[in-house]
């Protein structure tokens, strides 16, 4: 009976707040004068219609997953790394110049180096942040955040400056982009002229990675007893300084390895804007898939489908496609509250004790005795000292 | 150049550029006093703006005109208001983690504020803007008078601010329940101080500033909207408030420190030494590291409860 009650309660508050989210959605929706009904119908069905919103979607759920993993494994660490952005930009520029000056070599051998270059220049950019943390106790979620505006200048300044094509200051128009990439660097396409490329399968492999990591490894042990409970796990002889900062590495890597991913797999040469919010949408899809692998691979598909629907409704009902930053904030903000109160037992035990007074007025007070008894229960359990 | 009209020129735009960090600041000094750390600050800030701007760009040409900064105003503190009761309904009431809420409450301000803009307004467009009012007298004294009595009506409110939100942090009976419920809300639950309805009134109050903070860049600094015109000020705001140690004096050291380091670089890159700009840019950011990293007591002396929500029910 209790996990009927339990489930049941799950399912209300869950339901409560996505109708939150949607309610917050749909005030600024009514405010542009849009029926937000069809505006939320174009954004969850158009893009499915056909094979290319489909691969479309997918080609948006590479950066999501490999971004929120990275942003699972460091929030399960107790550390809240939000400079995923600028990580994936120190991994475009990381992997771009590693395509760009090595010498010409065999795709077997330049592309993991690229991969492993983007990854790198993420990791380090996040151990930053990391390292001020661990060592000198600087909020993270303020040095990841102004490191994030750091790497975008420097991004901004590689492309104008050093890393500019030569062709855009001979012929073309100054566009800040670098050259293109050889070809031995690019990841290939999976459906011919579709966008969709192997980088899909890569993320796909390092989430079940991530999963065996955190869950099957004793390095994956002790990350989460860091985040758990940070005294019991230096007491259980755990180096939560060291995992702090190896959380941290981990979380850029994954955030430097999307980087590297779009700009071999998708785009082919660093451009400007190419983080595109990633590195927000990253947190909204790694809390949606409750800080899980296996949660977080649908979670990523449904925020795709979320950034393709939004562009699409741009096109249609000229709804400025900003309305996804809209839905991701809402999103956050029911989750995590949806969370708390999934999670208050006391506030559980009145729903489940709610119900039960009306199982027994629709039972005519047959079990009235019985269930009086297992509410008393419970609330002799709630009157224990710890 | 000689050296006074250089450091002139520097203050002279130093001075109104702090005064959105100070207003942000200050507004989120008394969340934190009270035990709440709102990241948010950005997001309410953009709303602030975009809904400052607003009446200035629609009203331009109609008998509304005059008024139209004074609503302006009055609806960004009241968007204000209104975020951080939202902020206080999920960080307060279902007492979520607030490291997160106040990244989804910057989001979705940052959203509906672009969303908004980018469908009623388009591009970017210029308004009028505050006015400065030369304070009579005062505005004449050589040097001094034009850099600090001939600002906006906002700014000096800002500077007014200062020792009036130390006055009531420390010398009235709110300031107190504010400080006891940032620093044991236990104690203050005891001695019947409603510690979830002053972290409300307190971050009702924060959002208020953060939303005039907003009202001052689009309509007193920039004199227009864009999507990111806060450009991380309300990150840099609550850096601030670790930097200023949760006192109103040194939060208006630590803007003015930020902001006339900020036109600093704007001044040397109108001598003439040429330097990449993006360097210049990121400088702000690299020093609010830099401060942080060398401010390490800061954390220890900060309001003890910071972050932590309350839970009355909960055994100790």
């Amino acid at each position: 009976m209790k996990s009927t009650y339990r489930a049941l309660y799950i399912f209300a508050i869950s339901l409560a707040a996505a109708l939150a989210a949607i309610l917050l959605g749909a005030v600024v929706l009514e405010i542009l004068g849009k029926d937000p009904l069809a505006v939320y119908k174009v954004i969850l069905t158009e893009p499915l219609k056909d094979l290319f919103g489909l691969t479309e979607i997918s080609v948006r759920m590479v950066p999501l997953i490999l971004v929120a993993l990275g942003i699972a494994i460091s929030f399960r660490s107790g550390i809240l790394n939000i400079g995923a952005e600028g990580q994936i930009q120190m991994g475009v520029i990381a992997a771009a110049a590693a395509a760009i000056y090595l010498p010409p070599l065999p795709k077997i051998v330049i592309l993991p180096l690229v991969l492993v270059a983007g990854a790198l220049a993420g990791a380090i950019w996040a151990s930053i942040a990391g390292w001020l943390k661990a060592k000198l106790n600087v909020s993270e979620l303020l040095s990841t955040v102004m490191l994030n505006y750091i790497a975008a200048q420097l991004y901004g300044f590689l492309l104008r400056g050093p890393m500019i094509d030569p062709a855009e200051l001979q012929v073309g128009s100054g566009t800040p982009q670098s050259v293109r990439l050889p070809k031995a660097a690019w990841i290939d396409r999976i459906i011919p002229g579709m966008r969709l490329h192997y980088g899909f399968v890569i993320a796909i492999v390092l989430a079940i990675l991530v999963y065996v990591f955190l869950w099957r490894t004793k390095w994956g042990y002790a990350l989460r007893a860091a985040g758990a409970g940070p005294k019991a796990a230096r007491y259980g002889g755990i180096k939560v300084e060291t995992c702090l900062i190896a959380a941290m590495a981990l979380a850029g890597a994954f955030a430097g390895l999307a980087g590297a991913i779009e700009v071999t797999g998708l785009h082919r040469r660093a451009i400007e804007g190419i983080s595109s919010g990633y590195g927000f949408s990253g947190i909204v899809v790694a809390l949606f898939g409750g800080l899980h692998p296996a949660g977080i691979v649908p979670s990523a598909f449904f925020f795709g489908l979320l950034l393709i629907g939004a562009d699409m409704t741009q096109r249609i009902m000229s709804v400025p496609a900003n309305m996804v930053l809209v839905l991701q904030g809402a999103v956050i903000l029911s989750i995590i509250a949806a969370k708390m109160l999934i999670a208050d037992q006391y506030l559980f035990e009145r729903f489940a004790r709610m119900l039960e007074k009306r199982g027994r007025k629709a039972a005519g007070g047959k079990t009235k005795a019985g269930a009086g008894k297992a509410g008393a229960a419970k609330v002799d359990r709630r009157r224990e000292q710890p | 150049m000689n050296i006074l009209t250089f450091v002139v020129n520097v203050l002279s735009i130093g001075i109104p550029f702090s005064v959105a960090l100070l207003l942000a600041s200050t507004g989120e000094m008394f969340n934190q006093r009270a035990g709440v750390f709102n990241l948010g600050c950005e997001g309410i800030m953009s709303m602030g703006a975009f809904l400052a701007f607003m009446p200035a760009h629609l009203l331009q040409n109609t008998s509304l005109a005059p008024y139209a900064n004074l609503i302006g105003i009055a609806a960004a503190i009241a968007i204000g208001a209104l975020f951080g009761l939202l902020f206080a309904l999920v960080t307060v009431t279902f007492r979520a983690p607030q490291g997160i809420a106040g990244i989804g409450l910057h989001m979705f301000g940052w959203g509906v504020a672009g969303t908004l803009f980018r469908y009623f307004v388009g591009g970017v467009t210029g308004v009028p803007g505050l006015k400065n009012l030369p304070i009579p007298l005062l505005s004449r004294i050589p040097i001094i008078g034009p850099l600090l009595f001939n600002l906006n009506g906002l700014a000096y409110a800002a500077f007014i601010l200062v020792p009036a939100s130390w006055y009531i942090l420390f010398k009235t009976p709110w300031g107190l329940k504010v400080r006891a419920v940032g620093t044991y809300p236990r104690a203050a639950d005891t001695m019947g101080v409603n510690v979830s309805r002053t972290r409300y009134q307190a971050l009702v109050a924060g959002g208020m500033l953060a939303g005039l903070a907003g009202a001052y860049l689009s309509l007193g600094q920039a004199k227009m909207f864009a999507d990111d015109i806060v450009a991380g000020r309300g990150f840099i705001a609550v850096a601030l408030v670790y930097f200023g140690r949760w006192n109103p004096y040194l939060i208006l050291g630590g803007s003015l420190l930020f902001s006339v380091a900020q036109s600093f670089q704007l001044a040397i890159q109108v001598l003439g030494i040429r330097f990449p700009y993006e360097f210049a840019v990121m400088l702000p950011y690299v020093l609010v590291i830099v401060v942080l990293a060398l401010t390490p007591g800061s954390v220890t002396r900060g309001p003890a409860e910071l972050g932590k929500p309350f839970d009355r029910e909960k055994r100790v």
